[in-house]
């Protein structure tokens, strides 16, 4: 996947976390929790989300990487290079 | 009029299938004991990332204590007034919000109305609080106009407490209101409500679970599904069997066999065994420590509650408005201490809960051809309601309808003439569907924060491990899903 693919995926993820959201607005360099008010319970579906759909896993010392959605693509860019986007 | 012939819900529950469809072999990620609240949940979440997941229900039905049943061609609830912590469709923040997200359920799924408004009364005193706090804030200025400026005191210390730093979660709710407010009346009224809603513990309550009820009631809100408790319930059943979760009913637990600091195997009522790698457990500590075969020492490591409840259900030919009635909840209680305990008489009349499901603020009215109905709460003792044989069973139930609903109409209009139909539950129908000791209505006083047991693989869930109400038991269940079953 791309970056830009895994940045779509991302948001797939997050509309499917938070289905009342609306996510057009969601700015790259800032934070989830801020923009989103996603807390502790959120950023573990994240990485549930991304183990169910592509298997990858990330231990909890990672969970800082996704705190946004720039520094989630720079942290999932060299585990998802080799997965084909479906 | 008041048919107290049967006990509740014999009979009269709507049907669901015995089983699911799958059988059941092999072995499975997760058991979770306990069709209520927090199991649906818990299971909701692991069936969502693709584990092996079976919910056991001793009973029945659904729900434990949140349930519902049909009586003489009525629906009723049991368990909920409300749901608390109501925030608009769209808001983020807050357990309401939280949770909707965690089980992948929009808001308009609950289709929850707001109240229309409630009230605390105490002799000579009413306050009335909506789900917009300065209600609240104006009856506040209004009745105790020097409280004016503690109060605020109050809501920003609520505000503040965090929920994640525990350090003044366990200090005394009295002790720390009293620091604030400087009317004892008015500590007594607010105590009411949050000890009502939600206090295991007698005569007092944690600063922190005082800060989370507080928000939840007063600043939140309180709201509820047109068709009731059974709304929530098939939702949350809808969801966990789509997504391939296996819910038996009639499938009573009776034993968990321990071996080398785990549980290896899970033995039903009927004789049946079935393996699982984790086993969450809803039943209640105590509940859930019998249960397990390696003789544990249960009574001394953690109390059981005490605290536990009648309840008399009245329908009325007539909505309660008609007659003058249009609180949502009326929280009343006869002298100005409140007093949270164990009841000594079989009912502690002095105070209670009424709540009339007509008055929130629906599309449309919830019964078409104009039916009513007022629910009372007040506490009861559990010891004397189950000494009684079925005969004298039946007389108390009749007897003490009577005195609860007497007591009440001191506070609210006299819906007594109109009464069509009646129904009670009492101590003895709780321990009935939640198995409960003592039909403690909110647990054990000291919860289990974690979860865990003293086996590798047990975790608790529901009432036990934290937050009571609705909304408390499915974050409980979510939560040690998460915990224990997903990370």
């Amino acid at each position: 996947m791309t970056r830009d693919q895994i940045r779509e995926e991302v948001l797939d993820i997050l509309s499917d976390i938070a289905p009342d959201e609306d996510l057009s607005s969601l700015k790259d360099d800032q934070s989830f929790r801020e923009q989103l008010e996603l807390d502790s319970m959120d950023f573990l579906d994240i990485v549930m989300e991304l183990r169910k759909r592509h298997r990858i896993q990330i231990p909890e010392d990672d969970y800082m990487n996704l705190r946004s959605m720039d520094s989630t693509v720079s942290y999932l860019e060299p585990l998802m290079k080799d997965i084909q986007k479906v | 009029m008041l048919n107290a012939g049967r006990l509740m819900r014999d009979g009269t529950m709507e049907n669901l299938p015995s089983s699911d469809q799958h059988p059941a072999s092999g072995s499975y990620d997760v058991l979770i004991i306990g069709a209520g609240m927090s199991g649906l949940a818990a299971g909701i979440r692991l069936a969502y990332y693709d584990q092996r997941v079976c919910i056991l229900e001793r009973h029945w039905t659904i729900g434990g204590l949140n349930s519902f049943y049909r009586l003489r061609g009525r629906d009723y609830d049991v368990g909920l007034h409300a749901i608390t912590n109501i925030t608009p469709k769209g808001a983020k923040r807050g357990p309401l919000a939280r949770l909707l997200r965690q089980l992948r359920l929009t808001w308009d799924e609950l289709a929850i109305s707001p109240q229309i408004g409630s009230e605390i009364a105490f002799p000579g005193v009413r306050l009335r609080f909506s789900n917009e706090l300065d209600l609240l804030r104006s009856e506040i200025h209004r009745a105790f106009p020097d409280q004016r400026d503690n109060f605020e005191r109050l809501v920003e210390a609520v505000i503040q407490y965090d929920d994640l730093d525990e350090t003044h979660a366990a200090q005394s709710a009295r002790l720390r209101l009293s620091e604030l407010i400087t009317e004892p009346l008015l500590v007594e009224m607010l105590l009411c409500p949050l000890m009502f809603y939600g206090s295991a513990r007698e005569q007092d309550m944690d600063w922190g679970q005082v800060s989370i009820m507080f928000r939840s009631i007063f600043m939140e809100g309180l709201g509820r599904p047109h068709a009731g408790v059974r709304l929530i319930l098939k939702q949350l059943v809808r969801k966990f069997r789509s997504l391939g979760g296996e819910l038996r009913l009639r499938s009573g637990v009776e034993r968990l066999h321990v071996d080398q600091g785990r549980v290896v195997g899970v033995t039903l009522e009927s004789g049946e065994t079935l393996e699982a790698r984790r086993v969450l457990s809803s039943a209640g500590w105590l509940e859930t420590m019998r249960l397990c075969d390696d003789g544990q020492a249960v009574p001394a490591q953690r109390p059981p509650g005490r605290l536990s409840f009648c309840e008399t259900i009245a329908t009325l030919d007539v909505e309660p408005k008609r007659l003058g009635y249009d609180r949502t909840i009326t929280f009343f209680n006869d002298w100005e201490r409140f007093d949270w305990r164990e009841s000594q008489a079989p009912c502690d009349a002095r105070s209670g809960v009424v709540c009339s499901p007509n008055n929130f603020d629906y599309d449309s009215p919830l019964d078409k051809d104009g039916a009513g109905v007022v629910r009372i709460t007040a506490l009861a003792n559990h010891d004397y309601w189950r000494s009684l044989d079925d005969d004298a069973y039946r007389l108390e139930k009749l007897r003490w309808y009577d005195r609860i609903a007497t007591s009440a109409v001191r506070f609210i209009p006299d819906y007594r003439g109109r009464v069509v139909d009646a129904d009670m539950f009492t101590p003895k129908t709780i321990v009935r569907f939640t198995g409960h000791e003592n039909g403690a209505i909110y647990g054990a006083p000291d919860k289990q924060l974690d979860g865990r047991t003293h086996l590798d693989n047990l975790f608790i869930c529901g009432t036990d491990q934290g937050f009571v109400g609705i909304i408390g038991a499915i974050t409980s269940g979510i939560s040690m899903a998460n915990m224990h079953c997903l990370k």
